[in-house]
Parts: structure tokens; C-alpha cells; sequence
């Protein structure tokens, strides 16, 4: 395994900047995840690393090598496509074993035997290696086309949202499993996706992409708690991080250079006593917990709240905001930071 | 007043049964979602009641009239497709007011019944609009303008969401359940997505291989699920499911898994058989130092105030949701300690969850 890394890279197709002035660094064995939405460059961005797209400038290295100019082959890498594709014809044994019995690979019998048998016990395929491609499910295919990558150990995995054409049981499984996989192999890879769960559970770190540049690299936990943007912000948690332009929810620590006031929906709390009066708009049972939307004066807000919630549609509460837990933005949608809130959130959370 | 009912309802396309001895009544004003995998049988039903398939046996009644064998336009019934294809050419009144031209009706009303919607949808300041340089918020609105613009009895929609993306669905699910509180007409809603139905739903129907196997308002069907089809569909990550033993009488209060002794409500009726399955959700399983089980730390999956811990024991793998202030790492072995009171019996042969004291409430199917 090794170190991926991009300097400064841009890629234009046209009148398209795809990249621009992109630089990241995968650490030997770090699982990276490229998070964003459609157009954001995510995908370009991989196939720069595979060495499928050339870049218009900056610098490509793999475990210190200089790649930029280097033919697909020579790099390495290992792809895995959101379609997988197999070859209809072959066992699944004959497809994992594909990469191994590539000219110039000189692998024994006996090897080949061993390492595909050892890939499909950790893809749980085992007892599918005798079938023929097309007589497997779609979550059976795509283990398959991510165990031929597997069964070669190149320097980096590059995967482009391997996992969104399965269905929603099947993608926790395999989440989990390919975690576990790359922890086990110690692989660097580097994960391209829209869909924020994977971004948050598999990745070292997360990337952040807007319209083709990184906007935010960092821990999951990071870019949750200390999004640099409002752009950020956005990306990660469910129900949506409430962002609120008026300063509605009086709260004390508001800097008053602040334009935007962003607060997760968790950190919303009921407080009969003391806090702001609102209204109960909506309600939403999800069974672990129940989700609120409050409208207070002009604003509208999302409160995420345990499992039994008796407050019905109409109803009037009053509510306050979780000690340290708010974001402020400036006008341009920069997070005004503060060292001592993110403590008090800490103790916040931990009582 | 829209009542729909369904009385023993079969409908077989040649050998294959998509929908087995159905009956139920969805009331006047309720938001109503079928919800189960593909080709459970929620479509031909809806189909049905749309008067787009006709039953091979039973009757559909909208309020108390027979309209079995009616046309769907003698019905009364909107059924709503695409949410989302608004016609580009068209500004925001020629779309919301298009069903209603379709239909031939006088300008004058037409004329009030659109600007009746978008003044309800606070769209009504944008009507001579192109919908081209509308935010996508207000191209929803629109799209639902048009869907409800006709007064119909009752709406029938078919995985209206299908196709947007989940923040954009999230959104969506919210505005039309608001949209619903103002309106109140009986809806119809299918959909495979257990999230949606659990956000929108009045009451959910959940079907699985052409028979209803619950109906029952969301926070019943998660807690109290009829079946061990239900406990599984309902909730991400899924309940988890574990071999216990069985040969259980009425009034046991504890169930043996892998030897040792698991407290659970106490059972209202007796379980015959040789073995047992026992439902526990994520969220009802604590990770402690000793505790009923013992496992390895497969996983652990970050997600904001929560974290997802995937444990290898004897008795299976389990998932377990925990505050994030719970410190474990992979590898480590760790204790489990279950919420005695809200784990769930199943029948290891009939799939039904055996009655006890956390079902006490309510028993269907």
C-alpha cells in the first residue's frame, strides 16, 4: 500500500472546471471518502488518480512516485465502478481470478486458488464460486466486482459509489464489511459518494467537494461539529442542520458580526420554563426518535427529540438551545469559530 | 368525506396471487401509506382502488358506495404519478391549473380554484412566473399545486419520491404532510421506503407477499410489529434477531439464549415450539462491563451524537446503537445488557409475534 497524493491539480473539460487547484494527501492505509453533490468534481477527481483523465496542471504521486504522465497500468491502482461489471460468461471463481491471470502477473495455480477462495470467505461468496455471473443477485454481482479488486494488492483502491446500486440492508452490510476489509489489509483508499452515511461511518477522513474544489478535509467528527461553512454544514446530519438568518433564538454567545445562526436539530431542546415560545407544525415518528418541526416567529426549525414525544400538531412549547452548541456564520457563509464553545458542547453532551 | 374500504380483495395475474383476501378501511381525512418490498401487492391495490385493475374477487367501496367495478373517471379518485415533470413551457399558473383544463371547466373557475392553491402553498405571488427560474422548493410546491388543484375525494399517490435524491425527499416528505394537515383529504400513499412511511403516515399498512400483515399508526407498528417480517422492514439499522430457546408457557417472564437467562415481558400466551426468535432494536441494547451476553467489537461506525457498535457474540452478530460518549474500540470485548421490557417474541415457524405484556396494547394479523 501507499500514499496517494494530488498537487494542485485542475482538469477543465471545455468550458467545465471539473478540478480546480485540488491538493490532498492519503495517508498509507487511510481511508479517504469524497463527499458531495453531483458535478462536484468527485468523480473526476478519482479518475485522475487512476490515471483515466490527464490533468490540465498540478501533480500526481503515488507512494512518492511522480504518476502524472504514467499509463493507467503502470499506476497500480485498482478501480471498482458503481456498475459492476463482470463477465457474464465466467464462474465467479473465473472472475475474481481475472486480475491474477493477467499477462505478466506470474501467479501459481496454487496461489490464485488460495487468494480467490481467501477474497470470496471475506466477501461471504464462498458458496457462490461454482455459479455463472448471471445467476447471482445484484448485491451478490457487486460483492464480486469488488472482490476482483481485492484480489490483487495494488498501492490504492480507488472506488467510485460502489455500494449505491444495492439495496438499503445489503449497503449496511457491506459497509461495514469493506471497513473492515481495508483495516485488515491496511489499504489506502480513496471513496467517492454522495450519500453522507458512508461518508460519515467508513471514512479516516471526509473530503469535502463544491463545484470542483475541497472545500473542508477532516475527521468525520470534524466536519460534524466544525463545519468551516455553511456549505458544510449542509452536508452532513439528518434531519439538516437549522440555519436561522434573525436572531430569533436570543442567544447570548451570538458574535455580532454573525449573519446566520446554524443549530442541529439535536441540540434543539423542549424547555417549558424558560426559553423562546414556538409552535408545533409537524410531527415525525421514526421510531428511535421523533423529529418536530417548530415554527418560532417567522422562522421555521427542526428539533430531533427521544422516542416518546406527546406533543401533538398545534401544541405550544418553548425552546432553547443546547449549551455552546450553535454555529455562527459570517456574511459569506464562514463559520466564525470559537475554541471555548466547542468545550462547553463537549460537557454539553457528555451530562 | 372519503371513506375507503376494502373488503376481501384477491387479485390474481394467471398463476401468480399479487394480492391475497385483503380487508381494510382507510378513514375519511387519513393519510394512509402501503408500504412492503416489491411485489408485495401495494400497487395492484392501489391500482384497484384507482379503478386501473379490476379484482378478481371482493369489493372496493368509497364511502359506502360499490364502485368495484366503476371506471376510474366515475370514481372521483386523483391519482398522482410524477410529482416532478412540470411542463418547462408552461409559466406557474398554466401548470397548477392544468388538470383543471383538461378537464374543460369554466375560466372563472379555473381561475379561482388555481389562485385558491397557490395562495395555500404561498405560491401565489409567482404565478406569472416561468417555472424555469423558480428555487426548487417552489417547483415542488408547484408540482403539488397541480396535484391537489383538483378536488377529488381522495388521492392516490405511487412512490411519488421515487426518483429525487434524500435531502431532497426529506424535504418533500415535510412539505406534504403539511400540506395534508391543511387539506385533509383521505390519501393513499405507497411507497417501499420505510422512512417515508414512518415521517408521513397516519396509520401504515405494511404488506409482504400480497397479504396485509399490519395496519396500525407508525410508533405501534415500530414497537409492537405483528410479525417478524414488520420488526425487520420497519427501522434502520434493522431489529436484531436472536435463536433463543422456546417451549415457553403463558405468563414466562424470561426466555434462555445460548444458556443464559434474558428477562422479556412477560407472555400472554404459551409458545410450543422447540426454539424462538427474539427481537431487540439497536437502540434497546446498552453496552456494559459484564451483562447477558459477551462479544468482540466488529465495527464502529461514527454518526454524529450516535454511534453504531456491530458486536460478534455466541448468539449472533448484533447491532448496537450508543451515545457517542460510549468509549469502545475494534477488538475490544464487550458486555450487552438488552431493555427487557421492549424486546419482542416471534414464532420461529409462523413468523407472529408471540402476545405478551409489550403487545398488550394492540394485536392485528
Amino acid at each position: 500500500m501507499a500514499e496517494v497524493s494530488l498537487q494542485n491539480v485542475s482538469k477543465r473539460f471545455g468550458d467545465t472546471e471539473a478540478v480546480r487547484e485540488l491538493s490532498l494527501t492519503a495517508a498509507d492505509g487511510e481511508f479517504i471518502v469524497l463527499l458531495g453533490p453531483t458535478g462536484a468534481g468527485k468523480t473526476t477527481t478519482l479518475r485522475l488518480i487512476a490515471g483515466l483523465e490527464r490533468p490540465d496542471h498540478g501533480r500526481v504521486t503515488i507512494g512518492g512516485a511522480d504518476m502524472t504522465r504514467t499509463a493507467p497500468a503502470e499506476r497500480d491502482v485498482c478501480f471498482v465502478f458503481q456498475q459492476y461489471s463482470l463477465y457474464p460468461h465466467y464462474s465467479v471463481f473465473d472472475n475474481l481470478a481475472f486480475p491474477l491471470r493477467a499477462p505478466g502477473r506470474r501467479f501459481t495455480k496454487t496461489e490464485i486458488d488460495a487468494r480467490v477462495r481467501e477474497v470470496a470467505a471475506l466477501l461471504r461468496i464462498e458458496s457462490k464460486l461454482g455459479n455463472r455471473a448471471t445467476q447471482l443477485s445484484g448485491g451478490e454481482m457487486q460483492r464480486v466486482a469488488i472482490g476482483r479488486a481485492l484480489v490483487r494488492s495494488p498501492s490504492v483502491y480507488l472506488m467510485d459509489e460502489p455500494l449505491s446500486s444495492l439495496d438499503a440492508k445489503l449497503r449496511e452490510d457491506l459497509r461495514i464489511e469493506l471497513k473492515r476489509i481495508q483495516r485488515e489489509l491496511g489499504a489506502t483508499v480513496v471513496y467517492v459518494t454522495h450519500d453522507q452515511l458512508e461518508a460519515m461511518t467508513m471514512a479516516d477522513r471526509i473530503g469535502v467537494m463544491a463545484r470542483g474544489k475541497l472545500v473542508q478535509l477532516g475527521t468525520p467528527r470534524d466536519i460534524y461539529e466544525r463545519p468551516e461553512s455553511i456549505y458544510v454544514a449542509r452536508r452532513l446530519g439528518s434531519p439538516q442542520i437549522n440555519l436561522i438568518e434573525s436572531d430569533a433564538l436570543a442567544l447570548t454567545d451570538r458574535p455580532s458580526r454573525a449573519v446566520t445562526t446554524g443549530v442541529r436539530p439535536e441540540d434543539i431542546v423542549l424547555n417549558p420554563t424558560s426559553g423562546i415560545p414556538a409552535e408545533v407544525l409537524a410531527v415525525e415518528h421514526l421510531g428511535v426518535e421523533t423529529v418536530l418541526l417548530l415554527g418560532a416567529g417567522s422562522d421555521r426549525l427542526h428539533a430531533l427529540l427521544g422516542v416518546r414525544e406527546p406533543l401533538r400538531v398545534g401544541d405550544r412549547t418553548r425552546i432553547t438551545v443546547r449549551d455552546g452548541a450553535a454555529l455562527y456564520f459570517d456574511a459569506a457563509g464562514n463559520r466564525i469559530g470559537d475554541a471555548d464553545r466547542m468545550q462547553r458542547r463537549e460537557v454539553a453532551n457528555g451530562a | 368525506m372519503a371513506e375507503i374500504r376494502i373488503e376481501n380483495l384477491n387479485k390474481s395475474f394467471g398463476d401468480f396471487v399479487a394480492v391475497r383476501d385483503s380487508s381494510f378501511t382507510i378513514r375519511d381525512g387519513e393519510f394512509f401509506v402501503m408500504l412492503g418490498p416489491s411485489g408485495c401487492g401495494k400497487t395492484t391495490t392501489l391500482r384497484m382502488i384507482a379503478g386501473l385493475e379490476l379484482p378478481t374477487s371482493g369489493r372496493i367501496l368509497l364511502d359506502e358506495e360499490d364502485v368495484t367495478f366503476r371506471r376510474g373517471s366515475e370514481r372521483d379518485i386523483a391519482f398522482v404519478f410524477q410529482l416532478f415533470a412540470l411542463y418547462p413551457h408552461m409559466n406557474v399558473r398554466r401548470n397548477t391549473s392544468f388538470p383543471l383544463r383538461v378537464q374543460r371547466l369554466p375560466r372563472s373557475e379555473i381561475k379561482a380554484r388555481t389562485e385558491e392553491v397557490a395562495k395555500m402553498l404561498r405560491i401565489d405571488h409567482l404565478l406569472d412566473k416561468s417555472v424555469g427560474g423558480l428555487s426548487s422548493g417552489d417547483r415542488q410546491r408547484v408540482a403539488l399545486g397541480r396535484a391537489i388543484v383538483r378536488r377529488a375525494k381522495a388521492f392516490l399517490m405511487d412512490e411519488p419520491l421515487g426518483a429525487l435524491d434524500a435531502e431532497f425527499r426529506e424535504l418533500m416528505c415535510e412539505e406534504l404532510r403539511l400540506l395534508h394537515n391543511r387539506v385533509g383529504a383521505t390519501t393513499v400513499y405507497v411507497t417501499h421506503d420505510q422512512i417515508e412511511a414512518m415521517s408521513m403516515a397516519d396509520r401504515i399498512c405494511v404488506m409482504n407477499g400480497g397479504e396485509v400483515l399490519q395496519i396500525a399508526p407508525p410508533v405501534e407498528i415500530y414497537e409492537r410489529p405483528a410479525t417478524r417480517f414488520v420488526a425487520g422492514f420497519i427501522g434502520s439499522p434493522a431489529m436484531n434477531f436472536l435463536e433463543a430457546e422456546g417451549g415457553l408457557a403463558a405468563g414466562a417472564e424470561t426466555i434462555r439464549v445460548r444458556g443464559r437467562s434474558v428477562a422479556m415481558p412477560r407472555l400472554h400466551e404459551a409458545l410450543d415450539h422447540r426454539e424462538a426468535v427474539l427481537g431487540v432494536r439497536p437502540e434497546h441494547i446498552r453496552i456494559v462491563s459484564d451483562g447477558v451476553l459477551r462479544g468482540r467489537v466488529f465495527g464502529v461506525e461514527y454518526m454524529g451524537t450516535r454511534q453504531l457498535v456491530t458486536v460478534d457474540t455466541e448468539a449472533g452478530r448484533l447491532k448496537v446503537r450508543a451515545p457517542n460518549t460510549v468509549r469502545v474500540d475494534y477488538g475490544e470485548t464487550v458486555g450487552l445488557e438488552f431493555d427487557s421490557q421492549r424486546v419482542v417474541l416471534f414464532h420461529p415457524a409462523t413468523d407472529r409475534a408471540v402476545r405478551s405484556e409489550l403487545a398488550a396494547g394492540q394485536a392485528y394479523g
